[in-house]
């Protein structure tokens, strides 16, 4: 015969406790490994391969870099040399000599001016292209041929307008980032299901009435793919446009940094562009997740 | 006068230089109250036909007139629950209704009896535990239960019917079937349903149309069904003129206008 423990056996163990058996239960001590065990393993899954790759390939560049005559230096070097740059990010010590954290907040008001006026004139004008054929027709040719400009080749005529370097800049970002968001946009609108449009057309949603509630949530997952890339493509933009213009951005600090021969210092600036990058990425990704949430048809 | 005219409609879709004519003089008086189905194969634009009473497709000759005024638009007073449900994915089931009550009765009801209107019509297709969750959360019959409430608090003159539940399982559709023989019993609305059942159209219509095939698709016979309501879906399967209704439709659509595969 098998014993069978049930509750009021083990009530009877504990009669001068007070507190009840299920009180007892729900208070035991859960090991930390066994209560977030696969959160654990997710994490070190994430974390532990990215870290070895790059320790290889620092390894791999400290060796070919080992030698005293290499043209570009090796980790060590960089870390010897530049370490004030990692360490302290946000040190200031006169006007020209600043932090890189500082720089990249600089650069990233730059892009968050630039980006943010190319969100919402390139969602107007993607709104146009995808309602009207006709805008769609004359409009996209155009766009298809402007977005392949490169940043940098926009400056000198930016330049030439705005006789500035501060509102070039910006104009730079603009002009680079709005293409994917006018044309991501316009798909999202013209892929709007007909059904959708057959509901506002029975309830006679006016057309700031159907932009509000049918067009902006159904094209939302589309605009924001578009933003994702837009983002990507301001960040790409604004070294370029700050090489040229100065200032106390990011993308300034390289090419002041290249003409005073301080090349560990860029190196660091780059991780530093890198690590931006990729956060402002995740950012509209989780922003974009957030907003669309349910907006999947089904 | 009737209460709701459908005036030889002519409807020709052309693509190009090629024309199709699907629709030819149809016309149709639909009383206060009744409940007509329209019946035909696929492809006999029994659709387009609703589309235009709807508003959503514009006929090429004739027209519509709902008590006594002619409507050539989308409105509110012709409701649609579409085939498909066609709720919005990212608002919830109450939102979903909440809208067309915002939107049709702007200005007339308060904030509050906009809020108890809504939620009166989640009652009606019991979907009040529900009313939080959004429509990928819920099954095809609990959505089309919504579409149909989302129509039905629009108050419309005529409810208008596309196959409403032509993607729901046998069990679903028969549960579906008696709920709105339940709301037309309650509510009085003037129904226009199209189906490809025959048996749905049966038990549920006063009056069954019946279209010959397309193009130039028209009315072919109109049956009035003669059954007492509340109508028992168990006690019509052996009503004599239950079977007698049926038989005259499967007649109809299988010896007379057979469906011919297109080409």
């Amino acid at each position: 015969m098998t014993m069978q423990i049930t509750k009021n056996d083990l009530v009877a163990t504990t009669v001068d406790d007070d507190r009840s058996i299920d009180e007892l239960y729900a208070r035991r001590r859960v090991p930390l490994v066994e209560k977030h065990g696969a959160r654990i393993r997710a994490f070190f899954a994430a974390i532990v391969p990215p870290m070895i790759v790059l320790a290889i390939l620092l390894g791999l560049w400290q060796l070919l870099c080992l030698a005293p005559t290499s043209a570009l230096p090796s980790p060590s070097r960089i870390w010897s040399e530049a370490n004030d740059l990692i360490l302290h990010p946000f040190f200031v010590a006169g006007p020209q000599d600043l932090g890189l954290g500082w720089r990249v907040l600089t650069s990233l008001q730059r892009v968050a001016i630039g980006f943010g006026l190319a969100s919402v004139a390139g969602v107007l004008l993607g709104v146009v292209v995808g309602q009207s054929q006709w805008a769609m027709r004359g409009l996209d040719p155009l766009f298809q041929v402007l977005r392949t400009v490169p940043p940098l080749a926009w400056l000198p005529i930016s330049l030439a307008a705005f006789r500035d370097s501060h509102p070039s800049a910006i104009f730079v970002i603009f002009i680079t980032s709005i293409w994917p968001i006018v044309i991501n946009t316009a798909v999202g609108v013209r892929n709007i299901p007909q059904d959708f449009r057959n509901v506002a057309a029975v309830l006679r949603l006016d057309h700031f009435e159907f932009f509000w509630k049918i067009m902006i949530p159904s094209a939302a997952p589309y605009i924001f793919t578009g933003l994702r890339i837009g983002v990507g493509l301001s960040w790409l933009a604004i070294v370029a446009a700050e090489m040229l213009t100065g200032g106390v951005g990011i993308g300034f600090f390289i090419w002041d940094a290249w003409n005073s021969s301080r090349l560990p210092d860029i190196f660091v600036a780059l991780a530093y562009i890198g690590v931006t990058g990729f956060v402002l990425d995740r950012i509209v990704a989780a922003i974009g997740v957030l907003a669309t949430r349910g907006a999947q048809a089904s | 006068m009737s209460y709701l005219r459908i005036d030889h409609v002519d409807k020709t879709f052309s693509n190009g230089a090629r024309a199709t004519k699907v629709l030819e003089a149809v016309d149709l008086s639909v009383e206060k109250g009744q409940y007509v189905s329209i019946i035909g194969h696929s492809g006999c634009g029994k659709s387009t036909l609703l589309n235009i009473v709807s508003g959503l497709v514009a006929a090429s000759a004739g027209g519509i007139v709902l008590e006594n005024r002619q409507v050539d638009t989308p409105g509110p007073d012709r409701a649609v629950v579409f085939q498909n449900h066609s709720l919005l994915p990212w608002l919830t089931v109450y939102d979903n209704v909440r809208l067309a009550v915002d939107k049709v009765f702007a200005g007339k009801k308060s904030r509050a009896e906009r809020h108890d209107w809504t939620m009166r019509n989640l009652e009606l297709v019991q979907m009040v535990a529900a009313k939080d969750r959004r429509p990928s959360e819920i099954s095809g019959g609990m959505k089309q239960r919504v579409g149909i409430a989302r129509a039905l608090a629009m108050e419309p003159k005529v409810l208008l019917l596309d196959e409403p539940f032509g993607a729901l399982d046998a069990l679903t559709r028969a549960h579906l079937q008696d709920q709105v023989m339940a709301l037309h019993r309650t509510l009085g609305n003037t129904v226009m349903m199209i189906t490809h059942d025959v048996d749905e159209a049966v038990l549920l219509s006063d009056r069954i149309v019946m279209m010959t095939n397309g193009p130039r698709a028209t009315i072919g016979e109109t049956l009035d069904i003669a059954l007492p309501r509340p109508r028992n879906r168990l006690e019509l399967a052996s009503d004599p003129v239950y079977l007698e209704c049926r038989r005259r439709v499967l007649q109809f659509l299988y010896e007379r206008h057979h469906y011919v595969e297109a080409a």
